[in-house]
Order: C-alpha cells, then sequence, then structure tokens
C-alpha cells in the first residue's frame, strides 16, 4: 500500500542478505578461539612490554591464547573474586595473602622481583638526589611540600607507597588538595602527569625503563631494600568458580616458574638494562 | 608543540605506509565492533524514534525528555553496569561474555541507541507535522505511517546514523572496561590509544588517533557518496 512495501519488495534480495549476514557476523564475535585463558594483571607487566616478550614464547609451546586484562593489583584481585579471570599475576603480597585466606587463590608462587624507583624533576626541589634512604627522601618532600604524584588506585604500587609513608612516619593525605596529587589511574598515565607537573612520584623500575615521555623527570633514589617489589602468581580456586580453566591456567602458572618461563623474563631487557629478575624456587 | 605534530603525523604516515598487520587488526576490529553496535542499536532505534513521534499517550513529553537525556549517557557508567550484568557473578555470567567483543558490541549499543532514537523522533516528528493529516486522509496506520516516514526521510536519517557511528567508534571508557583491552582480541583504536599514551608514547598515540581519524572520515565520505548518488536517482 505504501512506498516502503514497495521498496522492500525490490530490495528483498539485500535485505535478505542483510538478515542471514548479520548473525553471521556477530557470532563470529561473540564466540571466539576457546582454548584460552584470561590473565588478571598488572599495569605495571603490561606498560612494560613484558607480556609482549612473554606470551608468544608460552604460546607457540602451549597452544593456549593468554588474554591479559591489566588493571591495578586491587582491582585485578577484585576481578579474580568475581570469577572473571582463571589467573592472578599481581605485585602486592599484602593483598594477595588475603585474597588466598579467603579462599579465591588455589596456591601463591613468587614468579620474579623488580624494585620501585623514587623519580622526580632534576630541579630537585625537596634536595634528594643520590640518596639511598627512601623514608628520608619522602620526609624531605613532605616538609618542603614538593608536588608528589600519588597512583590514589589501590594497585601494587600505590599499597606500596602508602607503606613507606607510613615508615616515613608522615600522612600524604594532609597534603591532598597542595602537593600531594592523588590521579587514580594506571602507572603510565601517572607518570605522564608527575612529568607535566614535574613532580616526585614513586614507580616501579620495568614501567621507567619503557616510558618515554620522562621530559625533566629522572631516578633520584633507588636501591633502598625497602623498595624491592616482588610478583607473584596464583590459580583462581576453581572450587569457588567452577567455570575456571583449571588445566589450562595451571599450564600457564607451571611455564612462569619452569626454567624455561624464568629465563624468558630474564631475557626480556631495555637498552640492556633487564626489568624484571625471576626468584620463583 | 609543532614537533609532537610533526613527529605525530610522521607517525601515523609510518603505520599506514607500513600496513603493520597487528595495526590493520585493530582497526578491523573497531569497524567491525562500531558496525555491529550501530546496526542493532539501528534496528531498535529507528522504529523506536518513529512510533514515539507518531503516537501520543500520557507520558510522552517525558519519554521524550527522557530519551533526549540519554543521549548524554557518561560511557563509564554504561561500561560498569554491563560489566556487572556480564561478570561471571552477574546476572548474564553464565554466557562468558565479558572481555569479548560482543560485550563491547552491547555496550556501544546500548550508549547509542538513545541517540539514533532522540534524533529519529525530532526528524519523524518535523515530517508528521507536515504530512499527519494526508496520511490520516489515507487511512494509514501507526505502522504504516512510521514506515512510510522513516523511508521519505532516509537522507536525513543515515546522517543520525553516521552520528551513532561516530560516537561508538570514538568512544574508549565503555569498551575499556568491558573489553579489557585484550591484545589481538579486544584493542581497538580507542583502547590501544589510551595504552600508547600510559606508555608515554604520545607519538604513536597521536599517530593511531589519526588513523582513527582517517577512517571515520573515510566511511562519512563514502555514506555521503552513497546518500547524494541515491538522491539522484530516486530524487
Amino acid at each position: 500500500m505504501n512506498d516502503f512495501q514497495k521498496i522492500l519488495n525490490k530490495n528483498r534480495c539485500l535485505l535478505g542478505f542483510l538478515l542471514c549476514a548479520l548473525p553471521g557476523f556477530f557470532a563470529q564475535i561473540a564466540f571466539p578461539q576457546e582454548r584460552h585463558i584470561t590473565v588478571a594483571s598488572t599495569t605495571s607487566t603490561e606498560q612494560s612490554g613484558l607480556f609482549k616478550h612473554l606470551l608468544p614464547v608460552f604460546e607457540k609451546k602451549s597452544a593456549i591464547q593468554v588474554r591479559v586484562v591489566a588493571l591495578g593489583t586491587g582491582q585485578a584481585l577484585d576481578m579474580a573474586r568475581r570469577g572473571d579471570a582463571d589467573v592472578v599475576f599481581v605485585h602486592d603480597r599484602e593483598t594477595e595473602e588475603k585474597f588466598l585466606a579467603d579462599g579465591f587463590g588455589v596456591q601463591r608462587f613468587n614468579v620474579m622481583y623488580n624494585d620501585f624507583v623514587l623519580i622526580g624533576p632534576r630541579s630537585d626541589p625537596a634536595k634528594i638526589a643520590g640518596g639511598k634512604d627512601i623514608l628520608a627522601a619522602l620526609k624531605s618532600i613532605a616538609t618542603t611540600r614538593a608536588p608528589f604524584v600519588s597512583r590514589g588506585d589501590k594497585s601494587g604500587t600505590h599499597a606500596a607507597e602508602l607503606r613507606l609513608w607510613k615508615l616515613a612516619g608522615t600522612d600524604p593525605l594532609s597534603g591532598r588538595g597542595s602537593w600531594y596529587r592523588e590521579t587514580g589511574s594506571g602507572m603510565g598515565p601517572s607518570l605522564n602527569t608527575a612529568s607535566a607537573m614535574n613532580a616526585y612520584a614513586i614507580t616501579d623500575r620495568g614501567t621507567w625503563l619503557a616510558f618515554r615521555n620522562r621530559g625533566e623527570l629522572a631516578v633520584l633514589v633507588e636501591g633502598d631494600q625497602r623498595l624491592f617489589n616482588q610478583y607473584g602468581v596464583m590459580l583462581v580456586n576453581p572450587a569457588k568458580h567452577a567455570h575456571v580453566k583449571k588445566e589450562l591456567g595451571q599450564a600457564f602458572v607451571d611455564w612462569l616458574i619452569s626454567a624455561e618461563g624464568q629465563k624468558t623474563i630474564s631475557d626480556y631487557k631495555i637498552s640492556g638494562a633487564p626489568l624484571f629478575f625471576p626468584n620463583a624456587q | 608543540m609543532v614537533n609532537d605534530f610533526a613527529a605525530a603525523l610522521s607517525e601515523a604516515l609510518r603505520l599506514i605506509a607500513s600496513a603493520d598487520a597487528q595495526l590493520a587488526q585493530i582497526v578491523a576490529l573497531s569497524v567491525r565492533v562500531s558496525l555491529a553496535a550501530v546496526a542493532f542499536a539501528a534496528l531498535a532505534a529507528l522504529p523506536l524514534g518513529a512510533l514515539l513521534a507518531i503516537t501520543r499517550f500520557p507520558g510522552r513529553q517525558a519519554l521524550v525528555a527522557v530519551l533526549n537525556a540519554l543521549m548524554g549517557l557518561p560511557p563509564v557508567v554504561v561500561g560498569l553496569m554491563i560489566y556487572l550484568m556480564l561478570s561471571r557473578a552477574g546476572p548474564l555470567g553464565q554466557f562468558g561474555l565479558l572481555f569479548t567483543p560482543a560485550a563491547m558490541v552491547i555496550a556501544q549499543a546500548v550508549l547509542i541507541t538513545p541517540i539514533i532514537a532522540a534524533l529519529t523522533r525530532q526528524v519523524i516528528e518535523d515530517a508528521w507535522l507536515e504530512y499527519a493529516e494526508q496520511l490520516r486522509s489515507l487511512g494509514a496506520s501507526n505502522t504504516d505511517a512510521a514506515l512510510t516516514l522513516l523511508w521519505d526521510t532516509r537522507f536525513a536519517l543515515i546522517t543520525v546514523v553516521l552520528a551513532g557511528f561516530g560516537r561508538a567508534a570514538a568512544e574508549v571508557g565503555a569498551v575499556m572496561i568491558v573489553g579489557g583491552n585484550i591484545d589481538g582480541v579486544t584493542r581497538v583504536m580507542t583502547t590501544a590509544i589510551a595504552l600508547e599514551t600510559s606508555k608515554g608514547d604520545l607519538p604513536l598515540a597521536l599517530g593511531l588517533g589519526m588513523v582513527l581519524l582517517a577512517i571515520i572520515v573515510g566511511l562519512n565520505l563514502l555514506a555521503h557518496w552513497v546518500k547524494l548518488s541515491a538522491q539522484r536517482r530516486y530524487g
């Protein structure tokens, strides 16, 4: 009776094609390759480029695709608690232990370590460059009220930073809104912020070495034992979440702590400098 | 500043010239996801907008206002809601859709359905004011009238659908949350740009941004050309 129906008739082929093509198009998107695991990990392992180096080696050997979702440690563990990951690979011993104690993880293995460094502007208003004592450096930043960028995102790095402030006997939150600036984002974005504001920040060495927008920033304090940064890996407990891919996930965990996995980790270097030091035992 | 843009431009040209396989995959996924989202959204939103323009019922004005407001849905909120729905602990968890391109299609479709519906409602309502009497006198039902006006305003509606596509393709907050930016699986142009920004590789990030812009402009030119040639043929 109207134009529309006429056109509909005329274009029946096209319409039929669209109706048939759409579900196929969508199905392809909805049901990708089955042999894969999801790993909740941290921004530092992703943004430092480690996974790009590590995963192809594992995938080639095992024919298991590893899908990494990179978040802060706190968020990554939350994601696993909800059952959205098969394996967690993070770096905050304290919250990892809690995760295990709550029954969400099977067993935790040390994988590797690197260290945190305190970076800041070369002009160094807090006069801390070259120091070996991280607590003294933090105190000096607080007393001079020099700008300091914090992750503020419950990540492993954020947790480590807060522990150091506590050890230094300083409450940085009193400087909130003035010199203490929480970005609430990943390591990279926080470094971009620090670079733009010429602020101090605590970062893991891996992300720092891979970071390219340094501006006036440089490593000012390093080598303090309290800056040690341990990474651990756990299979999410299949008893809590039945759909966890137990065998595939465990294969990845086992490979990471195997001689081959450990060697692959230590082989990852940026301009000759290793980023992570394997220490599974 | 000028140097930054020059570096980004040469990075963009290098990316395109090298026909990098990984970049091609990211571009293809971006286009596929956003096209799927726009197809599903249009399928729901065009009839919805048309019916809302033609029918009269109590509370209709309030509904129109709400629909218009939903055009401003914050992507991160949509992302979070869909994340909670699709998470294994959520109501739709058993389908395992989280961190798949399907989840990204859903998020984008939810974001752009109100945009397409609200703009369609406006376009059709303007046409309805003009043709209502005529259509009614021919004894057209609401459905007939809606279909007729959708067809009559098709050229304006192409622009409406393109607006939806542009929003879908340029969106980052929601797809980052529900897709997870997984390399080779759910990494699209916008999340790749966010990642390179995180790494501090600003020229590469901006270069990718230029490639994205070029794709969106290209698709719009194509749609514009289709529209013009169709207009010439059908008048």
